[in-house]
């Protein structure tokens, strides 16, 4: 192991992983470049569009401002993780159905960010997934078909 | 069989791919080898270069080093082509504006790269900077163009002066709009590789891009490169909006240099604040208007002075102007017209192609104007839009006849009746005469939009797409338009499976890649669905008929379609149809006097906002937004709706929100903090409404251009509500920020 470095190991959609890392590496870098999935964008570095978030022990991160050290022993969920064998998502299907994602660059946060929402409150008024998406940016969509995707999902109206 | 054809809402052909995390954007690729590249930018507007110094510390000579003396040393063209090759890729004796790229890096440990860029000091003799529109007018200083002007346009139309002295009323007024940042979600980004052929080595670039062939034209002259041996791949797209229209010819530049000195791949991808720094903006723009009108409020004359702060290259800035200038009297129909336009060179970053190219700083101009001159007349804002408003026969400011049988007024009043204008106006009007904080008004625009490329544009283009058939029994699209997440390969599918009449899996969208797809042109212009998915529909046409006539389809299909393409691809080696754009015999267009027709056809519209303003935090919330429009027949709906909501958020920021702040020609807000930008919480549900009575007959399926047509109206229409809410005349300026809300309500009340 190189200098520095510590054994991170986490259990990542489900799978143990365990790869060398600075203990400050930023987990986002982490998941893109040390665990291979490239689905976790980054948009801008500091938190505030929330492109790079994943679901860390349930709860949703900006991976962007999580130290690797953070995610020691933790279980992760990012984008690749949430289509079961090639079925797609609930919410998945949702964005699809309703044209949810444009350029598709905050989707994957977006919709973990929905996955959150909906894990946290399964039957949400407007205001509240316009509220519980509001970390997230979305520069293409105008968040209608967002909104009207988490809707969907949620069985609150039909698409 | 399943309709998936025109005007079906079929979903997104690549939306599994963005929704699992499949699709592939240019930082996400795995290129073994590759290493990362990096930019040391100006920190000066203007300057004299004495010297670089490179501090101790780093391991230099492990690094990939690029410079303007390099590029000399190599034999290239320091210069980016577009309209002017007036922009070096890297700045050589003399820096122009903040933020120019002075230097290049590349290493493989992006960590030691970031640690290097900030060891690497350019020495400057700094100069002094033209930084604002009069001081560069003034022309004391050369900052670029003739007369730091890089494009001027004068637009005649009957006399004007000979209407002043004596019409009823005259109005004039003084309108700014601000810089506004593109933020697409995924930044500028691109990878480079040079490969070794038997004629010598080739350059290839993959990116976050809109218009293929751009970059490919720039790759070439600046390696003296054949055509052949420059080859450029889009990625998937995190958006673009005009932010990728020009600049990736330079990004590209930068990784194919350092690529070809490190001998290997390099990826360039900016960080969220060189994004925002560095690349292109709209352009601020200042109108000074004066109208005359008759006593009912008629449009007597209309005089435009338009400025376009360009920055210190030419880039797009005349064609911006262009648009601008052409679309300056706004939907209204007047007799005498002097529109006189300017795109000002000045040492800012230059600004570029944004969504609406010049159209929504005119417009906004104009329909404040009018607002502000009903007022003036004591008219109300409908009256006097009905009494002015365009209808077919009229002459716009070219001389372009409305030939469609256009009914604007019925749209303002569709559109208004939809958010109940007329009977929140008097309810609002009671409410805010009460004690209440929270005052609310309404506000509306009418407007349009020029699809396509500007007058002869398309012409000197000569646009070709194709199709061709696969051995899997599908045909495949060749087009250079590229899908930044507005739906070209869904829209280009329907378009096709309308055209053949088979289904949408039977259609399959090749890549973008110069090497396979001939040059359709820029995704820009709202021109991608109207013009080349026209040429695409011809084409399929085409390759139908080449099937028939050539005995491997018999009647046409469905039935047996597949199987006749394999048949056919087999027998023949694969055929492919082409398809070229012709001009139009009826569209007239005098380059040099800006007359005749100036677009093909228009988006027409009217958008309604209810809004409500906090009178002790001036924060300013949209309640209510109606976007009704007349684009012909639309293709996608729910696509179509998706890109006006998204056009009127990036409208509605504009107007309220997006500031840019600058120092000494620096952007100071470089951040997604201090950029604001609209959340979901701070919108209500957009209400998009369709009006197909117009087909455009040259159009695929009677489709006109849609993009950018959202992103004209909003400002407008929300400095209309306003006024409506607070009683102010003088609001002249986007963005109205709670601040400069305040600082316009302290001027009104003296």
């Amino acid at each position: 192991m190189d200098e520095g470095r510590m054994q991170l190991e986490l259990t990542v959609n489900g799978v143990r992983r365990a790869v060398p890392v600075l203990p400050m590496a930023r987990l986002l870098d982490v998941i893109r470049e040390d665990l291979g999935l490239p689905g976790t964008k980054e948009g801008c570095g500091e938190g505030e569009c929330g492109a790079c978030s994943v679901i860390m022990d349930g709860k949703l991160v900006n991976s962007c401002l999580v130290p690797a050290v953070q995610a020691q022993g933790s279980e992760l969920l990012t984008i690749e993780g949430l289509a079961q064998g090639g079925t797609l998502h609930g919410l998945q299907q949702a964005f699809l159905a309703c044209n949810g994602a444009q350029c598709g660059f905050c989707t994957p946060g977006m919709v973990l960010a929905s996955v959150d929402l909906l894990n946290r409150c399964a039957h949400p008024s407007e205001p509240e997934i316009r509220e519980g998406l509001a970390g997230n940016i979305c520069r293409c969509t105008g968040y209608v078909k967002i909104v009207e995707a988490v809707q969907a999902a949620a069985g609150t109206v039909r698409p | 069989m399943k309709n998936e054809g025109i005007g079906i809402s079929v979903p997104r052909r690549e939306g599994r791919e963005k929704l699992t995390g499949a699709a592939l954007y240019v930082a996400d690729q795995i290129w073994p080898g590759r290493i990362y590249g990096a930019t040391v930018r100006s920190r000066v507007a203007h300057g004299r270069i004495l010297g670089i110094r490179f501090a101790e510390g780093i391991p230099w000579s492990e690094f990939t080093i690029v410079t303007a003396k390099d590029i000399e040393a190599m034999g290239w063209f320091n210069r980016v082509e577009s309209i002017e090759p007036d922009q070096p890729f890297l700045a050589g004796e003399f820096i122009n504006h903040a933020e120019e790229p002075i230097l290049l890096l590349a290493h493989p440990d992006r960590h030691l790269l970031e640690r290097a860029r900030r060891a690497v000091t350019v020495e400057v003799e700094e100069l002094p900077a033209v930084l604002d529109l009069d001081q560069s007018l003034a022309c004391r200083q050369a900052v670029g163009g003739r007369d730091n002007l890089f494009k001027e346009i004068r637009i005649e139309k009957g006399d004007p002066d000979g209407v002043w002295a004596t019409a009823a009323h005259v109005v004039e007024g003084e309108y700014r709009t601000g810089a506004q940042e593109q933020l697409y979600i995924e930044t500028n980004g691109m990878s480079a590789e040079v490969t070794q052929g038997e004629d010598g080595p080739g350059v290839t670039v993959r990116g976050s891009l809109q218009c293929p062939y751009y970059v490919h034209t720039a790759l070439t002259q600046l390696f003296h490169l054949p055509g052949p041996r420059v080859r450029v791949l889009q990625m998937d797209t995190g958006g673009a909006f005009g932010g990728k229209e020009d600049y990736p010819s330079i990004i590209a530049g930068h990784a194919a240099m350092l690529a070809w000195k490190a001998g290997g791949p390099v990826t360039i991808v900016y960080d969220r604040e060189e994004d925002m720094a560095c690349t292109t903006k709209r352009h601020p723009s200042r109108s000074r208007l004066r109208t005359a009108f008759d006593a009912e409020g008629r449009l007597l004359a209309m005089e435009s002075d338009f400025l376009l702060d360009a920055g210190a290259y030419c880039t797009l800035s005349p064609v911006v102007l262009s648009r601008g200038a052409i679309h300056a009297l706004g939907a209204y129909r007047c007799p005498n017209v002097r529109i006189h336009a300017r795109a000002v060179a000045t040492n800012s970053p230059p600004n570029g192609a944004f969504r609406g190219f010049g159209a929504p700083q005119s417009l906004f101009a104009m329909e404040r104007h009018m607002d502000i001159a009903a007022a003036r007349m004591g008219l109300d804002p409908v009256t006097l839009r009905r009494r002015n408003l365009l209808k077919k026969g009229d002459l716009m400011a070219t001389g372009q006849i409305v030939t469609e049988d256009l009914d604007l007024e019925g749209l303002m009043d569709r559109a208004l009746a939809d958010l109940g204008y007329p009977h929140k106006r008097a309810a609002f009007a009671r409410h805010n005469a009460g004690p209440g904080m929270v005052k609310k008004g309404v506000g509306f625009s009418v407007f349009m939009h020029g699809c396509g490329f500007t007058g002869s544009g398309e012409l000197h283009l000569a646009s070709v797409t194709g199709v061709r058939t696969r051995a899997d029994g599908r045909v495949e699209v060749l087009a250079a338009s590229t899908e930044m997440g507005q739906g070209k390969e869904t829209v280009f599918t329907q378009i096709v499976s309308e055209a053949l009449g088979i289904p949408n899996e039977l259609v399959s969208m090749g890549g973008v890649d110069t090497r396979e797809v001939p040059n359709s042109g820029p995704t820009v212009a709202s021109r991608s669905t109207m013009v080349v998915g026209r040429l695409v529909a011809d084409a399929a046409t085409g390759l139908k008929q080449m099937l028939m006539d050539q005995g491997f389809l018999r009647d046409g299909g469905p039935e047996g379609w597949r199987e006749a393409v394999q048949r056919a691809h087999a027998q023949s080696g694969g055929m492919t149809c082409f398809s070229q754009y012709q001009q139009p015999a009826n569209l007239v267009w005098d380059d040099v006097h800006y007359r005749g027709d100036a677009y093909p056809t228009y988006a027409w519209a009217c958008y309604a906002v209810e809004l409500s303003v906090d009178t002790v935090t001036w924060e300013v919330k949209v309640e209510d937004f109606v976007a009704r429009q007349e684009v012909g027949r639309v293709i996608n709906p729910i696509l179509a709706a998706g890109q006006v909501e998204g056009g009127v958020t990036q409208g509605l920021g504009w107007a309220l929100w997006e500031k840019v702040e600058t120092a000494q020609g620096r952007m100071v807000n470089n951040q997604m903090t201090n950029y604001i930008v609209a959340t979901a919480q701070d919108l209500p549900r957009i209400r998009v409404r369709f009006e197909e009575n117009n087909p455009y007959a040259l159009g695929p399926g009677g489709a006109k251009g849609l993009g950018e047509l959202p992103m004209d109206g909003p400002a407008p229409a929300v400095l209309a509500a306003l006024q409506d809410a607070l009683g102010l005349l003088e609001l002249r300026e986007v963005p109205v920020t709670p601040e400069r809300l305040l600082e316009a309500v302290e001027a009104d009340h003296g």
